[in-house]
């Protein structure tokens, strides 16, 4: 297919993973082939929407339904339009538009849901959270709820809708399967500031909240009663975070149990865990296979992943709104001591233009745990300023626009053998990919 | 109501004051909570999502509005930004062509507007002397039209402003400020901050009281770097339908 040979050509020309230009030739060339190719996949699609952990989950699906002897069509760079899917479907097929694969797992952007479901029929539909992101793109978190009860109210009875019980907004739609955490020993009492959601999705009255685990998810009830967390069928039943190594979780289906060590750091990918489970169980797959797809499975570039470079670790982290922002600074704070930090702040659209959200991410976690934080990217001098007012000693606080030169300096006041902590915007991440390949520490991300 | 980082303008006059030694206490008001104008010295009221917004406005209409234009006549000083700036104008439309009464502190007017105003905004003024610019971000639907003789914040060198029409931004009365500036607003716009707690502390003390200089150099070159950064057209995003 054309669109195919200009995937490979762009590719060849080094301009990133080729994804784009596919994307944009196809929907001319044969506007149904988006539809014809997912319709011809004999174990269906699963489409992945929300905020927060789509690329994540996405790829441990992936991981696990590879290890079940499938064979995964996906978009895997994080190209989550509707160009992305088409690409990834052009890049997937040989030159008779026939897949090289059995099914199919999309990550959609939450905003491009209602349209991927018009191309797509999906036989799971996983709905993960709605948060704050990129106000400045898509209005509301209210706004995107009411875009997906749409879509959902279209679907046909094949699709299986998969909801997270612990966020309400996701919640309150109709749904076939639902998951979320049982264990509160983890979870604190009262909403954080930065919460998304404090009222009902049915009657606009106060949520309460028994528990809370991050952002708005938690368990909850609407103080007028007409709506609760519904309990869930796939359900955390015991979660040991263990910092920034993993998690021991438990985690109680309808086919019976499963434990397994997650080497993903943090609660949010708990979640992640929890949906990718969900789905595995929605398509029968063996809890060992499940389980030793966790047990087995590392993260994406930039999604909390580990580099060594010149005797140190570099632990990148994607920060791109409030509540994720806040969940990789309890992660990598979780022990005790100082952190070397490189944070990169860009406002380019798939950043976010405004970056008023630093201001409600918990930068306060940092007080007296800086030893020192270089501020990168378009805005590093916003970033510089949100730390100084988070109580970090400006003595401790750099700003160096150039990226290259800011993870110099960042490995330079680390010590050999300690952690640099890289917190980049989405374009930022890009950017330091480009400077981590061009020194060669690694490779191409369309690869993986 | 609190989105879009506005807290990080009641971070910043709590820090400022505490960097300074001057006690200061943040009391939040919610709905339901009566306010006692008599209590305040400086008010923050923020922007929320339309939902949240429609769930403050009338509770904050039934008591907390005459507490504040009270407060404000007693000259304490206040911040108000987007929705909360819209609620103590004289009246705001919603979307779906209510005209409701608001608090009256401002004499101005919201409507809906077909088109969102988002993206970085410079304006220039010359509150309290001084040409001085302000940076910050806009994301708003809602036009805003000043009565006759009402003072504007500034005017806008580049962004919508108040309507994207007569190159207002925001509106001043008496000690109170209300605007469209989201960024947050006064992290990178210090002085700003500084006068705010001034007017606080003269409203306390019943006398001047003289603000100790801070160390600015970080939060100056933010607003420089942002204001370059607007200026050169970069920093706009887009206006447009949505």
């Amino acid at each position: 297919m054309a669109g195919r040979a200009a995937a490979t050509l762009s590719r060849r020309l080094g301009r990133g993973g080729g994804t784009v230009i596919a994307g944009h030739l196809v929907p001319r060339l044969a506007p149904q082939a988006l539809r014809e190719v997912t319709d011809s996949l004999p174990n269906g699609s699963i489409v992945v929407s929300g905020t927060n952990g789509k690329t994540t989950t996405t790829r441990l699906l992936s991981h696990v339904l590879s290890g079940a002897g499938m064979r995964p069509i996906h978009n895997r760079a994080g190209a989550n339009l509707l160009t992305g899917l088409y690409s990834a479907v052009a890049q997937a097929t040989d030159w008779q538009a026939r897949p090289r694969g059995d099914v199919g797992l999309f990550e959609v952007d939450e905003a491009t849901l209602p349209r991927a479901l018009e191309h797509i029929r999906p036989r799971v539909l996983l709905l993960h959270n709605i948060f704050r992101d990129q106000l400045d793109r898509y209005g509301e978190v209210h706004f995107v709820a009411g875009l997906w009860r749409d879509a959902v109210e279209r679907l046909g009875s094949k699709t299986t809708v998969i909801l997270n019980s612990d966020d309400p907004l996701v919640a309150a739609l109709p749904y076939g399967l639902t998951y979320g955490v049982e264990d509160t020993g983890i979870a604190s009492a009262r909403l954080p500031h930065a919460a998304d959601a404090r009222l009902c999705p049915r009657c606009g009255s106060p949520l309460n909240y028994e528990s809370v685990f991050y952002g708005h998810l938690g368990h909850y009830v609407c103080s007028t009663g007409d709506f609760s967390r519904p309990a869930p069928d796939i359900a955390a039943t015991s979660v040991e975070l263990l910092g920034d190594a993993g998690t021991n979780l438990t985690i109680a289906t309808p086919g019976g149990i499963i434990r397994a060590t997650l080497r993903l750091p943090g609660l949010y990918n708990v979640y992640n865990a929890l949906a990718a489970v969900a789905v595995c169980s929605a398509l029968q797959v063996r809890r060992d296979v499940i389980a030793r797809g966790l047990e087995t499975f590392t993260a994406a570039f930039g999604r909390l992943e580990r580099i060594a470079v010149e005797g140190r670790q570099l632990f990148l982290a994607l920060v791109k709104n409030p509540v994720g922002f806040t969940e990789v600074l309890r992660t990598i704070l979780a022990e005790p001591g100082r952190r070397t930090l490189l944070i990169a702040i860009n406002d380019l659209f798939a950043d976010g233009t405004d970056v008023s959200w630093l201001w409600d991410v918990e930068m306060e976690r940092l007080q007296d745990r800086v030893n020192v934080a270089v501020c990168s990217g378009l805005r590093a001098e916003d970033m510089a300023v949100r730390l100084k007012y988070a109580g970090v000693e400006t003595a401790r606080i750099q700003v160096e626009d150039d990226l290259e030169r800011a993870l110099e300096r960042a490995i330079t006041a680390a010590e050999p053998g300690e952690t640099v902590y890289v917190l980049p915007t989405y374009t930022a991440m890009l950017s330091m990919r480009e400077v981590l390949q061009r020194t060669g520490y690694v490779r191409g991300f369309w690869e993986d | 109501m609190s989105v879009y980082g506005d807290r990080g303008n009641v971070l910043t006059l709590v820090r400022r004051a505490e960097w300074r030694g001057v006690p200061i206490s943040v009391c939040e008001v919610s709905v339901g909570d009566p306010l006692d104008p008599s209590e305040v010295d400086l008010i923050f009221f923020g922007g929320g999502q339309d939902r949240e917004q429609s769930v403050v406005s009338p509770d904050f209409l039934r008591q907390k509005g005459a507490a504040v234009v009270q407060a404000v006549e007693d000259g304490a000083a206040l911040l108000s930004v987007c929705g909360g700036y819209q609620l103590l104008g004289t009246s705001y439309t919603t979307v779906d062509g209510h005209e409701l009464p608001g608090a009256g502190l401002f004499d101005v007017r919201s409507v809906p507007g077909p088109r969102r105003h988002i993206g970085n905004v410079l304006i220039q003024t010359t509150l309290g002397g001084p040409a001085r610019t302000l940076v910050g971000f806009e994301n708003h639907s809602g036009r805003t039209y000043l009565g006759a003789g009402v003072s504007p914040l500034g005017r806008v060198l580049v962004g919508a402003g108040n309507n994207g029409e007569d190159g207002t931004e925001g509106a001043v009365y008496r000690g109170a400020i209300g605007c469209y500036l989201h960024g947050s607003l006064l992290p990178k716009n210090p002085w700003l901050a500084d006068r705010l707690l001034a007017a606080a502390l003269r409203h306390r003390a019943g006398t001047d009281v003289e603000l100790a200089a801070l160390d600015d150099s970080l939060e100056n070159e933010a607003h420089e770097a942002v204001a370059a950064r607007i200026r050169t057209r970069s920093g706009r995003v887009r206006s447009g339908a949505w």
